[in-house]
């Protein structure tokens, strides 16, 4: 965005109030209030698709469902089920084991490019767009269709490990290697958060690194004591989003198995099987258990980032 | 939004150019040096980001480069210039589906452009009301817009199927366009908000002197100073479409109606392709798009995307 627009930053701080005006309840203030409800028309009918069925689905949660005739009240049966279903827990250490990987390794990733590339590089901007797009493509179809082609019997990847020397697994056949596989893709889209820690170490004052460097500090003990502590608040959105996004991944393991999650579960996302599920099956009041369990275990870890927070993200201001 | 990250791009070269200013007598070379390293170092990390470079790229190139070989060589062949360009695999997966190719590309060009004028047209109408407007429980409805941005999709989903179907709405577009018109993306009201807060008042005052009510003061004061920002959420909202497979897998039964990426899909079954050559033809064109897209609205994309962490 260029400079051309007229914001400015000295008149109104970006996340304030409009300034507040001493005056009687006019006909215009009322007139602006009546303005105001219908630009948020929209919004508030958007509301009815989000809200409404929030709770919709808890009720569902508790009936047995299947879309042609009306639910049944059936108490807590589709929980119990869900805890004793093995493809549940499968699921689960499926995108558990699969965020706990991809989400740490892009976010170092991302973070390592970042600061290389903040370092004054020439072509910076060449180099920004190369990381970046990637990860706009990362999840399509047609990416997720090439992955599996490089990696696959006969692919590059398996061909380049050979000429080292190296007998190369079978990355999608083998249940052990096929969620790496899927690793390995979610990595190569690293430039979103690359794009935004980028952002964050341009706002470190250059200051902070010339007294460091005058009290003799080297690079990795002001990468330490300066650029992590004042980047925090940009690693921990990035972990928060990061987190979020990658316990719902679907599309890369439906395209991936051809929608079984194979081979033997081995890319069975959680979401993949509540697909299966509630779209397959029909099994809707199961499927909207399951959601429900995922959405507690989403918001917990959300709200576990959130408290562990206070530790180590440090706000300047 | 704007004029902060531009604040910000500014403000290294501002401390450099002080600092450029104070150590001139220990000449520009030892400056130079202290700023990106020695010429060894320099020249260590353009490799290290060479390197980076090329892993990312390569399996696009080698994608490119295979859909011109015939099928039988895509893996036996491994240099990335095809001996012979061929374009049979682009004129064979055109019509290797049940439909042309082109019915697939116009399905999701219709779906992306219903998307970016729905989220333009009502994202930036709440945006305005939040940011522009006062009334009461405005900081409440505030409050609830960026609730349901934490809101995981698939806890909503199964009702909302449930509804649509009630609705007769399966197998149409309309689950697919008519929630953008409802302001449901809550990310994008937010991005709008933020820019539209960082607009100086006194233009609306301005506006409100010369008579102007606040429906004049949305369409001919604030709409033409967010054009960058909703050129921001128009590209978000076309690649976000465009790549979609969740929502058309859902609600789409009919091969008539869909999108490029469930067509594409139709190439690879549960045991993989076996016809590469046009299945990466077609993956080629499906993803062209995006990438004119990223090439046209990079400066927005990076922008919007770089905000987004900053607040």
């Amino acid at each position: 965005m260029s400079a051309s627009a007229p914001g400015s930053v000295l008149t109104a701080a970006p996340g304030g109030a409009p300034p507040p005006r001493r005056r009687r309840r006019s006909s215009a203030a009322a007139a602006e209030e009546r303005a105001a409800y219908v630009f948020l028309l929209p919004w508030f009918l958007g509301l009815l698709f989000t809200v409404v069925p929030f709770g919709v689905s808890l009720y569902l949660a508790f009936t047995d469902y299947n879309l042609l005739q009306s639910p049944q009240l059936v108490g807590l049966e589709n929980f119990t089920r869900v805890f004793d279903d093995p493809k549940v827990s499968k699921s689960a250490s499926v995108t558990f084991g699969y965020t706990f990987l991809a989400v740490p390794i892009s976010m170092v990733t991302a973070l390592a490019v970042a600061v290389l590339l903040n370092k004054g590089v020439r072509g910076l901007k060449f180099y920004r767009s190369v990381f970046y797009l990637p990860s706009l493509i990362g999840a399509s179809v047609a990416i997720v269709m090439l992955w599996r082609s490089i990696f696959g019997y006969g692919g590059i990847v398996n061909s380049f490990l050979g000429f080292l020397g190296i007998d190369g697994p079978g990355w999608v056949t083998d249940p052990d290697w096929a969620l790496v596989t899927l690793v390995t893709l979610s990595v190569w889209g690293f430039g979103a958060s690359m794009v935004i820690f980028l952002a964050g170490l341009r706002q470190i004052p250059v200051m902070y690194y010339e007294a460091a460097s005058v009290d003799g500090a080297g690079w990795w003990r002001q990468f330490r004591s300066i650029t992590l502590p004042l980047l925090s608040p940009v690693i921990f959105f990035n972990l928060v989003l990061g987190l979020i996004g990658s316990l719902q991944t679907f599309t890369q393991g439906f395209v991936f198995s051809g929608g079984t999650g194979g081979p033997a579960e081995s890319t069975l996302f959680y979401n993949l099987y509540l697909y299966q599920q509630g779209f397959q099956r029909f099994d809707m009041g199961y499927a909207s258990a399951l959601a429900w369990v995922m959405f507690i275990v989403i918001a917990f870890f959300t709200a576990l980032n959130f408290l562990v927070s206070k530790y180590w993200v440090f706000y300047d201001d | 939004m704007t004029d902060t990250t531009t604040l910000i791009e500014k403000k290294p070269g501002i401390a450099r150019g002080l600092r450029a200013a104070t150590s001139r007598f220990r000449g520009v070379e030892a400056y130079q040096e202290e700023l990106t390293g020695t010429a060894r170092t320099r020249f260590l990390r353009h490799v290290v980001l060479v390197g980076v470079g090329l892993v990312m790229l390569y399996p696009l190139l080698w994608m490119v480069s295979a859909s011109f070989k015939p099928s039988a060589k895509v893996f036996s062949d491994s240099s990335l210039i095809p001996s012979q360009l061929e374009l049979g695999n682009y004129s064979a997966g055109w019509s290797a589906l049940e439909h042309p190719f082109e019915l697939y590309l116009v399905n999701s060009l219709i779906l992306a452009v219903l998307n970016i004028v729905g989220n333009l047209v009502s994202c930036s109408m709440a945006a305005y009301a939040f940011s522009r407007l006062r009334f009461r429980g405005r900081k409440a409805f505030f409050a609830a817009m960026l609730g349901t941005m934490l809101l995981p999709a698939h806890v909503v989903l199964i009702p909302q199927y449930v509804i649509f179907s009630k609705l007769g709405w399966v197998n149409t577009y309309l689950p697919l366009t008519v929630p953008a018109f409802l302001a449901t993306n809550a990310f994008f009201v937010f991005l709008l908000v933020q820019f539209m807060r960082a607009l100086p008042m006194e233009l609306q005052d301005a506006a409100k002197i010369d008579g102007c009510g606040p429906y004049r003061t949305y369409l001919q004061v604030i709409m033409p100073l967010t054009i960058p920002a909703m050129a921001t959420v128009a590209i978000f909202t076309f690649i976000a479409s465009w790549n979609d497979f969740f929502g058309p897998l859902l609600y789409l039964t009919d091969s008539e109606l869909f999108t490029v990426p469930l067509a594409l899909r139709q190439f690879m079954s549960a045991e993989g392709a076996s016809d590469w050559g046009p299945m990466f033809a077609m993956s080629v064109v499906s993803l062209l798009p995006v990438v004119a897209f990223f090439f046209i609205g990079q400066r927005y994309l990076l922008n919007g995307i770089a905000t987004t962490g900053m607040k």
